[in-house]
């Protein structure tokens, strides 16, 4: 940890200023942390770049500043010097070398099984990306959640990724890096928490009006409380049915839903002949209320805490 | 009218912000019109400007627009900090706030940064290499006037019909009919398509130039820096804008044809058009960021008073760069899930790009060792810009990491790190330019002092508004949004970048008052080598009469003025004056320009029939072309003799 000193000293300076952590400095799973290390090696080596070309700079700026001692100073034509020259040539392709090892070591090792866990079996999640929400669909335990995904500690998560419309980006900071999710595809993600808690989930990539609001919570919980969890959910949640799937779909801001049963039995927007679900005159109309006031734009949204037809699981603020 | 825009829809209605802009464009259009008419100019307007093929004139209106451009990008920035400058302010509508920050980021890129290069390009490069004009010079004026019928089609968008929404990068599927079936994209899609046709033009005609018009003895090395650099750039230029083209046009096929090439509902493919965009895309990066290096270049060497150090392996070092760039596209989507063999291979060829650009680094600060460092104006901007880019370029490598990059991508940490590679890179650059350029164009120095306002101000207010994005991106703030939560930690950073903004705008206030009492109060009386430069254009008057040379300079040497005046050689012998052969003005070019915004509003509107019927006019303006025999003409003996003498005294 030594060699991070500086670095880690300089962030958590920045961090005390601001008042608050980094989301990406705060890793709660295997490939999160193995991003993490990455990017303090990158930071160490780049703050080494930017101290010698900083003092090289504030030196020679400072020695060959123009003065009134030296006004009559005419400098010697220079043709440059190959050794030189070599130097600072065989430097930076030394640092890209040495940034380019634990790059593709790590771009390998985050597209697999977390290290550690290859025994464990992974769960799979379904992540249905649609305007403006994200539907999570189990398929093993035959159950739905929209805007957030309750997850078990310890365990590998395949999250297969894909949309029902635009394209979204998927991201959780704290568990790893993002991927996107496109219709009419899928992309897979392993992500794994290693202890209990909420993480934020954020789309990245703009996608319209709700983009803004397009976050999720990862909820990590310890396997015993996932399961009380799924059992509670077999036995008080309703079922989904194929007309409140297409009700969801409608682009739109929902709060949290959970669901009996997933919209997988209807559609797998992965698949590559999936319909695409289509709501063109919405997207026009909308669009036409712009200027007519942000009250009544917002109310083409349905507010983000709706419990219409879903379980919900508390409000989000 | 087809399926096209109905009429009631034309005007956009409603927004008391956008209502206020109509008034105030409606305003603004009235005084000029009136301005033009009450003090007689008209014919002035048409002989001086819009028809000349004057390569120094097409310059100055290229920066002009650019300059205008500024202000409206720079308005759409500050929209965007104060939107977000606390959680769920409503001062801007979703809508309105990706309509901001499309327009914004397009017209940063391709009406600000473009136009500003390529004018100064156009001003400075015939100069530099010792010619009387470019090489095409009314097909310049052409290109001219397509960017700006492109620039004014993107612009009025926001007051008629709806304004693009859908980014810059304008990605599908959100940017197909399906999901923003308005008209506003379709602006995109034809306003960048006719200013991209003229940049083409542009690129060709600097080629051309540059390898064809050169003066006697200046061999391809030993042009300038900055020549060199513009003359990569604009073979980058006709490699990338082409790719461009094709994408707008299939854009422009699915938006207002119906074709599926993008789509997702009728089996197109939307990565498609992220390969294509970012083949042009990042190309476009080194087109604007190449030209400013050789302005750095230039202004280094003459302000060190020290020609410019590691002249070839400069050279090497653009030929690289221009090569990788067109190698490392897939950098801006590792996300989409391409593998990680291909991510290793895109990493790797844009962490190189790393090595030719700090070469570069080194030989300016080896430039200025050992000098006498003048610290003028254009000085300050170009030394600011080695830390500041030094920053941008180390987050650049962070970001080239494919696996560190799942973490920063699409987040404020990426807008933070391209900010600090174009602002520096690009409008460092042209402020340089401009402070030390400005009395060449114009024959006046822009005044230092408040020059020094205009740099601190800016820096200051550059440095608040993007450092603390670093910070939001690795707190977890995806670009564009347009209000957040509270609590999430973000809120001072905001704040302080929001500041930051004002102060930025303050110094572009004090770059706009700059220009505007140097034009009032600055003395004329300014030589034609103001400092002592190192190059062509300084051989020449300050403001440079309409034919550059009376007698097209022999070189000898890199830096070829600094060399002749060490020999004295910068006199001019009367005997030796002959009559200097001149391009005539045209209207063509202007006439073009009128009828491409004519055709693109109807391709914007979907109204097929008119867009037809008034592309005709095309041929009409090429026919016209055809049958034009003006050779140009002579401008005489006396003449020169007597332009010569009234900056050099007697011959």
């Amino acid at each position: 940890m030594k060699k991070y000193f500086l670095p880690l000293f300089l962030l958590s300076l920045v961090m005390f200023l601001t008042g608050c952590e980094m989301v990406v400095f705060q890793p709660e799973g295997p490939q999160a942390r193995s991003i993490l290390e990455l990017i303090n090696f990158s930071i160490v080596m780049m703050l080494f770049v930017i101290v010698v070309v900083f003092a090289l700079f504030i030196y020679i700026v400072w020695k060959y500043r123009e003065t009134a001692k030296n006004k009559d100073y005419e400098p010697e034509e220079e043709k440059g010097s190959i050794a030189l020259e070599i130097t600072w040539t065989v430097i930076p392709l030394l640092i890209v070398i040495a940034l380019t090892i634990p790059t593709v070591l790590v771009t390998f090792a985050v597209e697999d099984v977390p290290k550690g866990y290859e025994d464990k079996e992974p769960i799979t999640i379904h992540v249905t990306a649609a305007d403006w929400k994200w539907i999570f669909s189990y398929p093993e335990e035959d159950i739905q959640t929209v805007n957030y995904v309750n997850i078990p500690i310890e365990t590998p998560i395949l999250f297969k990724l894909t949309s029902a419309s635009t394209m979204q980006s998927f991201w959780v900071p704290q568990l790893g890096g993002q991927k996107y999710a496109m219709a009419n595809m899928e992309n897979e993600l392993y992500l794994l928490a290693e202890r209990p808690g909420t993480f934020m989930g954020r789309n990245t990539n703009f996608n319209g009006q709700g983009y803004a609001y397009m976050d999720f919570d990862v909820v990590a919980k310890t396997e015993a409380d996932y399961e009380k969890w799924v059992q509670d959910v077999k036995q008080t949640a309703p079922t989904l049915t194929e007309e409140k799937y297409m009700h969801i779909l409608y682009p739109g801001v929902v709060g949290r839903m959970t669901f009996n049963e997933t919209h997988l039995q209807w559609v797998n927007h992965a698949d590559h002949d999936a319909q695409i679900f289509l709501h063109q005159e919405t997207y026009r109309n909308y669009y036409h209320t712009k200027g007519e006031g942000y009250e009544r734009e917002y109310n083409t949204i349905e507010p983000r805490s709706s419990e219409e037809g879903g379980h919900n699981h508390g409000k989000r603020d | 009218m087809g399926n096209g825009i109905k009429f009631s829809e034309i005007l956009v209605t409603g927004d008391p912000l956008i209502l206020a802009s109509q008034i105030a464009i409606l305003l603004t259009s009235i005084a000029i019109v009136a301005g033009l008419t009450y003090f007689n100019k008209w014919s002035w307007l048409w002989r001086e400007w819009l028809t000349t093929v004057d390569h120094k004139k097409i310059g100055i209106m290229y920066i002009i627009a650019g300059v205008v451009m500024f202000f409206r990008g720079g308005m759409d920035g500050l929209m965007m900090r104060a939107q977000t400058s606390q959680p769920g302010l409503e001062i801007l509508s979703s809508q309105h706030y990706n309509e901001v920050f499309t327009a914004h980021g397009v017209i940063m890129i391709l009406f600000m940064a473009m136009p500003l290069l390529i004018g100064l390009m156009n001003v400075i490069i015939p100069l530099q290499i010792g010619a009387r004009d470019v090489a095409f010079p009314q097909l310049n004026a052409l290109s001219f006037w397509l960017f700006f019928s492109g620039a004014m089609l993107f612009n009025i968008a926001f007051v008629i019909g709806g304004a693009p929404d859908a980014g810059w990068t304008s990605y599908f599927p959100l940017a197909g009919k399906e999901f923003t079936p308005n008209v506003g994209n379709n602006y995109y899609a034809i306003s960048l398509q006719i200013a991209g046709i003229g940049t083409l033009m542009s690129g060709i005609n600097f080629i051309v130039t540059i390898l064809k018009m050169r003066t006697k003895g200046m061999t391809l090395m030993r042009m300038p820096m900055f020549t060199w650099t513009s003359f990569i750039a604009s073979i980058i230029i006709v490699a990338a804008f082409p790719i461009f083209t094709v994408a707008l046009g299939y854009m422009a096929l699915d938006r207002i044809f119906g074709t599926h090439i993008f789509t997702i509902s009728g089996g197109g493919e939307p990565m498609h058009w992220a390969n294509l965009f970012w083949l042009w895309g990042h190309p476009e990066v080194y087109i604007v960021a190449l030209p400013a290096f050789g302005i750095f270049s230039e202004i280094i060497a003459t302000h060190s008073r020290k020609n410019l150090y590691g002249y070839s392996s400069m050279v090497i070092s653009i030929v690289g760069i221009a090569i990788l760039s067109m190698l490392v596209w897939v950098h801006h989507f590792y996300t989409m899930g391409s593998g990680p063999v291909v991510n290793s291979v895109f990493s790797i060829t844009t962490m190189l790009i790393a090595v030719p650009t700090g070469m570069k680094i080194f030989n300016w600060l080896f430039t200025m060792r050992k000098g006498r460092i003048q610290m003028t104006n254009a000085m300050l901007w170009s030394l600011a810009f080695i830390p500041t880019f030094t920053i941008g370029g180390v987050t650049g490598v962070m970001l080239a990491m494919a696996a560190a990059d799942y973490q920063y991508h699409n987040t404020m940490f990426l807008v933070a790190h391209f900010h600090y590679v174009l602002i520096p890179g690009v409008v460092f650059a042209v402020f340089a330019a401009l402070y030390y350029w400005w009395p060449k164009m114009f024959g006046f120095t822009l005044n230092e002092k408040i020059g020094r306002w205009h740099f601190w101000l800016f820096n200051i207010g550059f440095n608040m508004t993007f450092m603390p994005m670093f910070f939001l991106g690795l707190k977890g703030m995806s670009r564009r949004m347009f209000t957040y939560q509270e609590g999430l930690g973000w809120e001072p950073l905001l704040l302080v970048s929001f500041a930051g903004s004002l102060i930025l705008a303050a110094g572009f206030a004090a770059f706009c008052y700059n220009i505007y009492w140097s034009f009032r109060y600055a003395s004329r009386d300014v030589s034609n080598d103001p400092w002592d430069g190192r190059t062509l254009e300084w051989a020449t008057a300050s403001p440079v009469q309409h034919y550059n040379f009376a007698k097209l300079p022999e070189v000898t040497g890199i830096d070829a003025y600094w060399k002749m005046k060490k020999e004295g050689t910068t006199g001019l012998i009367k005997e030796e004056i002959e009559p200097v052969h001149m391009p005539s003005n045209s209207g063509i070019p202007f006439f073009m320009g009128v009828v491409f915004t004519i055709v693109g509003l109807f391709l914007v509107f979907e109204w097929l029939i008119p867009a037809l019927i008034a592309s005709f006019l095309i041929f009409v303006g090429l026919i016209m072309r055809s049958f034009d025999y003006d050779d140009g003409y002579y401008v005489g003996v006396d003449e020169v003799t007597k332009t010569e003498q009234s900056w050099r005294g007697d011959l």
